[in-house]
Parts: C-alpha cells; sequence; structure tokens
C-alpha cells in the first residue's frame, strides 16, 4: 500500500448529547479510491462532515498529507486540498450551472478566467455539464445534479475528493456514467474518499475498503478479501456481496 | 439577475396601482399617490435591501436596524447644517452637493457603528434567534440613547434643500420633487445591487451564501467575512435610508428608526427572505398601498399593510420570492 494522503487516528464526535463517532481510525492511501461503507446510521457520513470541520471531532487527530487539520475551520481544511461532494449534493439551484462551477474555481474571477483545459476535460467527462452550462442547476436531472456536484469539486486540482454516496437515487445508466467518471479521476492520480451504500456501484470501483459499524472502523483491507468472505460481509454489512 | 426569474410578482405593482384607479376616482388623484407610493417604497426598499440580505445569508433576525437608518438621518441634520449655502440655493445640482456628502457621511457613519454593532452585538448570538432579538433590541435602544447624548432627545428638523421643495404638475396631479429624487436614489441602489449580486463574484458569493452557507464553507470561503461585509453595507444602506426618509418627513427622532421598522419588516417578508428583488416588489406595494388606503379610508391605514402581508403569504407562504435550499 502507497503511503496515506489523510490519516484519521482515534476520531471521535459529539453532535449535541449524541456520542456519534468513536475512534475512528482510517488511512486514505494516496493516489487511490478508498471506499467507505456501512450500515445506514454507521456514521459514514458525519466521519465525512468531521473531516471537513463541519463538525469537530471532539478527540482524535485527522492529517492531510502529514498536516494536522483537526481543529481547523471549514474553509481551511477546503483550502488545505480537499474537495467535498455532501450527500445533498450541495448545488445552489438558484445559479447556472456556470456560476455553481465559477465558486469552485477559486482562482477565477470571471468564468473567462477559469482553465479552459480542465474545463475541456470535465466536459469530455460529463457532457451535461457543457450542454446545460448557460441553464438553472436547479431544473437539472438527479443524474445532472450528482454529475455538476463532482465537476465543481474537481474543477480545480485539489489533493483529495471526497464524496458522500454518489449513486443515491440515480438511474443505472446515470451510474455507469458515474462510475466510469470515477475512474478516469482515480486515473489521473486523484486520491478519492468515497462513501457508498450501492454495493454493486462500490464494487466496481474500490480497491481499498473500510467498514463502519457503530461509529467505528470495525474492517479495513481489499474489496477482494471482502468479497471472498461471506460471513464477514453478513455480519459487517448485513449482505453479501 | 436570476435567468429563471418567476414573473408574476413582477405584475402586482402595476396590477395593484390599476386596481386602484376605479377606486380613486380621479386620474390626477391617482397620479400624485401611485408617485407618491413609489418614492416611499423605493426609500423603503433602500433600508430594507441589507436586511433581507443579512438574514438571508446568515439567518440573523436583526431588530437593531433602525438604529441605523436614526444614525444616518442625525448625522444628516449636522452636514446639512453646516452647508446652509448649498442646501439654501435653489439649484438643484448645488442642492445635491450637500446632500451627496450628507448621505456620504450617514453611509460612512453608520458602516462604523454596524461594525462595532456587529462585532459586540451580533456577533455572539449567532445561530440563537430569541437571543439575536433581545441583544438586536436592546442595541437598538442604547444606540438611540447614545445619538440622544449626541444630538440631544428632541425633534430636530431636515427642511429639504430649497431646489427639492416644490413640485411639477401633470395636469391636475402633483408630483413633488423631491419624490422624484427619491425614486432615482432607490433606482439607483436597486441597479447597483443588482449589478453586484449578478456580475460579481461576490455578489455570486452572497447569492450562493443566501441558499446554502455549509456548501460556500465547503468550497474554501469565509462565509463570516462575507457576511460581515454585508451587514455592514446593510447598515450603511440603512444610514442612506434615513438620509432620505428623514427629508421625506423634513424632521427627525431617535426613535424614527424603529417607526420604520415595522414596515422593513413587512417588505422583507413579503419579498421573501434574503430576496432582494423580492424586498423592492414588496417595497413598492407596501409604499402604494400605504398611499392608496391612506387616501380611501385613512382609518385602515396602519391595517393596510399588515393585510397586505397576509394576503402575499396566503399566496405565497414563503414571500413572493422562495429562496431555495433553505
Amino acid at each position: 500500500m502507497s503511503d496515506a494522503l489523510l490519516t484519521l487516528e482515534g476520531v471521535h464526535t459529539h453532535i449535541g448529547a449524541y456520542h456519534i463517532l468513536h475512534g475512528v481510525g482510517l488511512q486514505v492511501p494516496r493516489g487511490e479510491l478508498t471506499l467507505l461503507l456501512g450500515r445506514n446510521g454507521a456514521g459514514k457520513t458525519t466521519t465525512l462532515r468531521t473531516i471537513m470541520g463541519l463538525w469537530q471531532a471532539s478527540a482524535g487527530t485527522i492529517r492531510l498529507g502529514g498536516r494536522d487539520i483537526t481543529g481547523l475551520s471549514t474553509p481551511d481544511i477546503a483550502a488545505s486540498g480537499i474537495a467535498y461532494v455532501p450527500e445533498n449534493m450541495g448545488v445552489f439551484s438558484d445559479l447556472t450551472v456556470a456560476e455553481n462551477m465559477l465558486l469552485a474555481a477559486r482562482g477565477a474571477r470571471t468564468q473567462a478566467q477559469m482553465d479552459p483545459q480542465r474545463l475541456h476535460w470535465i466536459f469530455e467527462l460529463f457532457p451535461a455539464i457543457e450542454k446545460f452550462w448557460n441553464h438553472p442547476a436547479g431544473k437539472l436531472s438527479g443524474g445532472q445534479k450528482q454529475m455538476l456536484a463532482v465537476s465543481r469539486a474537481i474543477v480545480e486540482p485539489r489533493e483529495l475528493l471526497i464524496v458522500d454516496e454518489p449513486s443515491k437515487g440515480l438511474a443505472p445508466a446515470i451510474i455507469n456514467n458515474m462510475i466510469a467518471a470515477f475512474e478516469q479521476l482515480k486515473h489521473s492520480g486523484v486520491t478519492i474518499l468515497l462513501v457508498e451504500q450501492n454495493v454493486a456501484f462500490a464494487q466496481r470501483l474500490g480497491r481499498n475498503v473500510a467498514v463502519m459499524d457503530q461509529g467505528q472502523i470495525v474492517y479495513a483491507g481489499t474489496m477482494d478479501e471482502l468479497a471472498a468472505d461471506p460471513d464477514r460481509q453478513q455480519a459487517l454489512l448485513g449482505l453479501a456481496l | 439577475m436570476n435567468q429563471d426569474l418567476d414573473y408574476a410578482p413582477l405584475l402586482l405593482v402595476p396590477v395593484l396601482a390599476l386596481l386602484a384607479l376605479p377606486l380613486v376616482g380621479t386620474g390626477s388623484t391617482w397620479l400624485t399617490l401611485t408617485a407618491a407610493g413609489l418614492a416611499m417604497g423605493m426609500i423603503i426598499f433602500i433600508i430594507a435591501s441589507g436586511l433581507t440580505l443579512v438574514f438571508g445569508l446568515m439567518d440573523v433576525l436583526n431588530f437593531g436596524h433602525g438604529v441605523f437608518i436614526a444614525l444616518g438621518a442625525f448625522v444628516a441634520t449636522s452636514v446639512l447644517g453646516a452647508m446652509g449655502d448649498y442646501t439654501a440655493s435653489s439649484s438643484l445640482w448645488r442642492n445635491m452637493l450637500a446632500v451627496l456628502p450628507a448621505m456620504l457621511a450617514a453611509m460612512a457613519a453608520a458602516a462604523a457603528a454596524g461594525i462595532v454593532f456587529e462585532r459586540l452585538i451580533v456577533r455572539p448570538v449567532y445561530g440563537q434567534h430569541l437571543k439575536q432579538i433581545l441583544t438586536t433590541m436592546g442595541g437598538m435602544i442604547i444606540g438611540e440613547e447614545l445619538i440622544k447624548v449626541i444630538w440631544g432627545p428632541q425633534q430636530i428638523p431636515l427642511p429639504l434643500p430649497a431646489g427639492m421643495r416644490g413640485a411639477w404638475f401633470i395636469g391636475d396631479a402633483v408630483i413633488t420633487r423631491y419624490r422624484v429624487v427619491a425614486m432615482v436614489v432607490g433606482l439607483v441602489v436597486f441597479l447597483a445591487l443588482a449589478w453586484v449580486l449578478s456580475r460579481t463574484k461576490i455578489g455570486l458569493l452572497i447569492r450562493a451564501g443566501v441558499q446554502n452557507r455549509e456548501m460556500v464553507e465547503s468550497l474554501g470561503y469565509r462565509i463570516r467575512r462575507l457576511f460581515v461585509g454585508v451587514f455592514v453595507a446593510g447598515c450603511a444602506l440603512a444610514g442612506l435610508g434615513g438620509v432620505m426618509w428623514g427629508l421625506y418627513e423634513q424632521n427627525v427622532i431617535p426613535q424614527m428608526g424603529g417607526e420604520v421598522l415595522i414596515l422593513i419588516f413587512i417588505v422583507i417578508i413579503i419579498g421573501g427572505l434574503g430576496s432582494t428583488t423580492g424586498a423592492l416588489i414588496g417595497a413598492l406595494l407596501v409604499g402604494l398601498v400605504a398611499n392608496y388606503v391612506g387616501y380611501l379610508a385613512p382609518k385602515a391605514a396602519l391595517f393596510s399593510n399588515i393585510a397586505l402581508m397576509a394576503i402575499v403569504l396566503l399566496w405565497r407562504p414563503w414571500g413572493l420570492y422562495r429562496i431555495t435550499n433553505r
């Protein structure tokens, strides 16, 4: 396994009176795609939100490329090189697709200042983004919104892309598009941490897998190992892969 | 601003004006009342535009906004009082040489006070609505008392400069000059706001922040810094609105902000919290209704704007323009 870009050590998170994460330990290897699996309520989304500083860790450390980012504000964490696609996609419905993209391109003040090569690459990954460039994002379909959310996350080079359930609510054809896009992103060298409940989607993408249960990482290994052990699948995920 | 703008609310203003025409009876009276209503609406919009963005962006209920209105008006009494040569002139241009510095001074004073107000009163109570209401109302009371310390507790006259007095006549209709000035200033403010919001990156951030603050932060922007900027700009606009309102009433009192504030809240609720276009339409509706009802049924004037708000909310429970994602 290559060196870890993102490391979580003993991370605890409290939300109000609730203790959600109980000492999460996780390593995300640089340049690879890591899947975070688990049942509903296992703590996957909380883990991502804690990494982004949207909920503060009450204990433990989070490191990005060796730098301690625990306790930093969300804008500082984003500026350190993490792009985040939340479960609800976070698309600004009243803005156009172009305006959504411009917002994410922090170095550009106008559309003309956005990196044309990178835009071209995004248009190849997701042709719908170019097609609906001047349309209000709120008018896009669910799949197109997800494409916009991912496009926005990669409009500038980032070290780490974290995505929460990209296949949620998408039609099978769109899911295939997303898989192809993530494969391309992976080959471009972007490190990806992806939360997923759609096991078929996860299996087609993942090599490195971590499984969460009750706010802890209960398994970390490879997808092949997990796929070869039905008892473990049943115990950890409540289903067979 | 929005490429997919909902046009139905835009028709409300002309529809209301046309509905009022047969009720008022004579065309000249109707034109006089309509011009007065539009002018009043534009002044209210200037004050309300900042407050609606503050609420939309940071979910802050600022019941102390009125103090910046009063501060602006009182600063204007000092500046215009010191420029008697210019205000006494019958030339509108020489009048503007006094009114413009008064506006700028009022905006600067209100902005400076806004920085202090945000730091001391608003910042400690982010996310706590009840405390926001209590502390910002308390802040307004303190602000009013400070105004009394500086300018005294009494009413101070703020006469219109000589060139802005009088009226133009269109047939039998009377269009007072100052109302035209107020409409022009309001229009300039709206166009400037529309330009900033639709054509600049800061405007894009504000519009995005109104919809989903958390996502804006996740993209790497410090929304709190943006909020302070919007809050201060909103205070400056309230200061400008205070000058316009003071000149409209031709006198100022320390409590004037609190008196106007109820209209401002009606306007931003009608418009949809966080929407500047909605605030403009809401302000024009409030101005027109106040003038038409004040003429047709003076006893119902106080009730009329509450009724207007109720009718709009029955039609659109989130106001004329709903800010999505919230």
